[in-house]
């Protein structure tokens, strides 16, 4: 955009003269901030040189001392607080992980389930929608953790679904998978499978190419899916060994456990973001104009190949951008974990470890620098797809 | 002559009018839909008469203490009991009444701003800006002209929550305008600043402000200055809004076709009258639904307030659930909580697709 004239002008005062005004202009800011940025330094040097703090990252390799609740590497007290670091950070992942595999599936059945032609089923997506997103995260945090994962029953009473699932005030348990013997040739098996699946999708597309002649894929793909693995199940035996929660004393042991702050942190996310996807998802389906549909039909697609080759990739287009945005948010809002304990990177590193040593700005930096790692480094690729997937017009 | 009398209509068929075409249409149009019929009527018959037994017909309304609460249903003698704290917080009960008065100013005096034909609106709004927060400060705080002083630590409940918001867009909103401009200038160097400033803030979560500002802005500060913890937070939530305030703005800028720049150029404006007087109050006017739903995220965000220890809304529910009189009712409190909530930003969503429909005429050809 070039709104003001570029050219100097001949004669008149320098203070007339654009260019020159825009140079000061930005001199003066620039001299600013780094003033600003300069005071604020001293204020901060002179401030921790008083209440004999050391600033650096030292503090990163002694002992932290604290136990934490859920850990997905190994960790004891004697750790240190690099560990903790590490420890809080994979929290994070596993939560916002669960959180946006199951958010996207709820939210694209919602979205789906709004545009249905069925009033009851679309009435009931547009009240679970309107709901939940107006409700606030944090709020609909502490409502599972206070209000629903703590009035559970003790273990003693505890939900029980078959005998392998329990859910009480303990969290919720549920069989543990451990490999057996059997585990590679299974593994081996599948990766053959999936390599037979893709010679077969490209000769497809080969011969399809080539002749227009299609090949109706899924009998084989399943005849693969079931027999090279069960191939492998029946000679090597059984590959997964479940180990089952058992009620011992007052507790149960063995078997995986979902502490209740990070079911009610799960709960909470996945129920809020899923209103903003199914929002996202039936607006990019209803940007894709009738006479697509119209279009593709009248060349005389079946609907099965019009709704798979010309709605979904064009709905997908205008879909992925604020996705990927509602997937952020999701990771930013899981930083809420703070308000129940659960120990993700905030309520850990800002909180606890932030307390116990005083290390304010080197906890809070290197909290903050993680997020904004992350969502910069999403909306690069995300700037980069946007590209790839432009429309290109003539 | 013989005159041909026409037989009276037949009736339609029963199936095609009235209500059972409309379930016939909508409801049982096919065997799926059918399936998909019984199926959201299992859930509605799941999750309604549970909820309203619990919520209404098993409730116990009167009463003043938990012996009171007998049914099986919700203790709505709770929220009635604490009512008063969820609203005002700590504020001096003989005081409310400046809050009630605050509020019951603000929404008369903006009342003409929503009339659509009131002349002079834009001096009447600079001036409503200028003087309320003011006036509003005055009724609140106190300490002068006769007010006794009420200290922020008192303050609490809905009463904390609507000032945060509202201090919160009202900081947010200039200066995300500016950062707007900043970032569409032609000087690199005010963009890199304003590019760098926005992007920091949209990347990191609230909650990590909230932390900086309460832990990390009394070391920024030099020797003996110190803010409230009130104003620590607001600061936090005025910088970190401001960054997607700047974000909506620049999406009406972008929107503004560029004729309008030249012509303005051309009839001679300087940068800062081609913005007041042309472009900005077209782009303001195009991202004003926009604005309402960053006021309605910055709303739902003010809860997070309760992780430096303010006592907002969500905070003194919280609280309230934690008194041993009163153990059990984090349902009755939370259940509360999100109803006034979804109440405000429900309504406000709403004013904001109704605005987007009305501003929408003026742009469409």
């Amino acid at each position: 955009m070039h709104t003001t004239a570029n050219a100097p002008r001949a004669g008149g005062s320098p203070w007339t003269d654009p260019q020159l005004r825009a140079w000061l202009f930005q001199l003066l800011a620039v001299a600013s901030v780094i003033a600003f940025g300069w005071y604020l330094f001293d204020n901060t040097q002179q401030n921790l040189a008083q209440r004999g703090i050391v600033s650096g990252f030292g503090f990163l390799d002694s002992s932290a001392g604290f136990g934490i609740a859920q850990h997905l590497i190994d960790y004891n007290e004697s750790h240190s607080y690099g560990r903790v670091f590490v420890v809080g950070l994979l929290n994070t992942l596993l939560v916002s992980a669960i959180g946006i595999l199951l958010a996207s599936v709820l939210g694209f059945l919602l979205g789906v389930a709004r545009l249905s032609p069925n009033w009851m089923l679309s009435k009931l997506a547009t009240v679970y929608i309107e709901t939940f997103r107006n409700i606030p995260p944090l709020l609909q945090i502490f409502f599972w953790y206070f209000a629903v994962m703590l009035a559970m029953p003790g273990p003693r009473q505890s939900h029980e679904l078959a005998g392998a699932l329990f859910l009480n005030n303990r969290g919720l348990y549920l069989p543990a998978p451990a490999a057996s013997a059997a585990f590679v040739p299974l593994l081996c098996s599948l990766v053959l499978a999936a390599m037979v699946i893709a010679g077969l999708l490209r000769w497809r597309r080969v011969r399809f190419d080539a002749t227009g002649q299609a090949f109706v894929l899924w009998p084989a793909v399943l005849a693969v899916v079931l027999l090279l693995p069960g191939l492998s199940v029946l000679l090597a035996g059984n590959p997964l060994l479940w180990s089952l929660p058992q009620l011992q004393g007052f507790n149960f042991r063995g078997g995986l456990v979902m502490i209740p702050e990070l079911m009610a942190l799960t709960l909470a996310l996945t129920i809020y973001t899923a209103a903003f996807i199914a929002e996202i998802v039936r607006a990019g389906i209803q940007a894709v104009s009738h006479g697509q549909t119209e279009a593709a039909r009248s060349l005389g697609l079946r609907p099965g190949v019009t709704l798979g080759k010309v709605i979904i990739p064009q709905a997908l287009r205008v879909i992925i951008p604020p996705l990927t945005s509602q997937y952020l948010n999701l990771v930013k809002n899981s930083s809420l974990a703070a308000g129940i304990g659960y120990p993700d990177m905030v309520s850990l590193f800002a909180g606890t470890v932030l307390n116990q040593t005083g290390q304010a700005i080197e906890a809070i930096a290197i909290t903050m620098s993680v997020y904004l790692a992350i969502s910069i480094s999403i909306s690069m690729l995300m700037n980069v797809y946007n590209q790839r997937m432009a429309l290109i017009e003539r | 002559m013989q005159r041909h009398i026409f037989k009276p209509d037949l009736p339609p068929p029963p199936l095609s009018v009235g209500v059972l075409a409309w379930l016939r249409n909508n409801l049982f149009s096919s065997p799926f839909n059918t399936l998909l019929s019984l199926f959201a009527g299992y859930l509605i018959w799941l999750v309604l008469p549970p909820l309203l037994q619990w919520a209404l017909f098993d409730a116990n309304w009167l009463g003043r203490s938990r012996a009171d609460c007998t049914g099986e249903g919700a203790c709505w003698v709770f929220v009635q009991q604490r009512f008063g704290q969820f609203i005002y917080g700590f504020y001096p009960p003989e005081l409310r009444w400046r809050v009630n008065l605050t509020v019951l100013l603000t929404l008369f005096a903006a009342a003409p701003l929503f009339i659509a034909r009131m002349p002079r609106k834009a001096p009447y709004a600079l001036g409503y800006l200028l003087v309320l927060p003011l006036l509003a400060y005055w009724l609140l705080h106190g300490g002068f002209w006769g007010l006794s002083e009420v200290a922020t630590s008192q303050w609490g409940g809905l009463m904390l929550t609507l000032v945060i918001a509202a201090v919160g867009i009202s900081g947010a909103l200039p200066l995300g305008i500016l950062l707007a401009l900043g970032r569409r200038s032609d000087m690199p160097a005010i963009r890199v600043l304003c590019v760098t400033f926005i992007e920091f803030w949209r990347g990191v979560p609230l909650i990590t402000v909230l932390f900086m500002s309460s832990v990390m802005l009394p070391l920024f500060l030099p020797e003996g200055l110190s803010f409230d913890k009130l104003v620590r937070a607001l600061i936090g939530v005025i910088l970190f809004q401001s960054a997607y305030v700047a974000e909506v703005v620049r999406g009406g800028l972008q929107a503004i076709p560029k004729g309008q720049y030249e012509a303005a150029a051309a009839m001679g404006l300087g940068y800062w009258r081609m913005m007041g007087l042309v472009i900005l109050p077209q782009a303001l006017k195009l991202v004003i639904p926009g604005i309402v739903n960053t006021f309605i995220a910055l709303f739902k965000d003010t809860s997070l307030v309760i992780i430096i220890g303010l006592f907002d809304l969500l905070n003194s529910i919280k609280q309230a659930t934690t008194d041993p009189a009163w153990l059990g009712m984090a349902t009755e409190g939370y259940v509360f909580a999100a109803l006034l909530f979804w109440i405000f930003c429900f309504g406000m969503s709403r004013y904001s697709m109704r605005l987007e429909r009305r501003l929408d005429t003026g742009h469409k050809r």
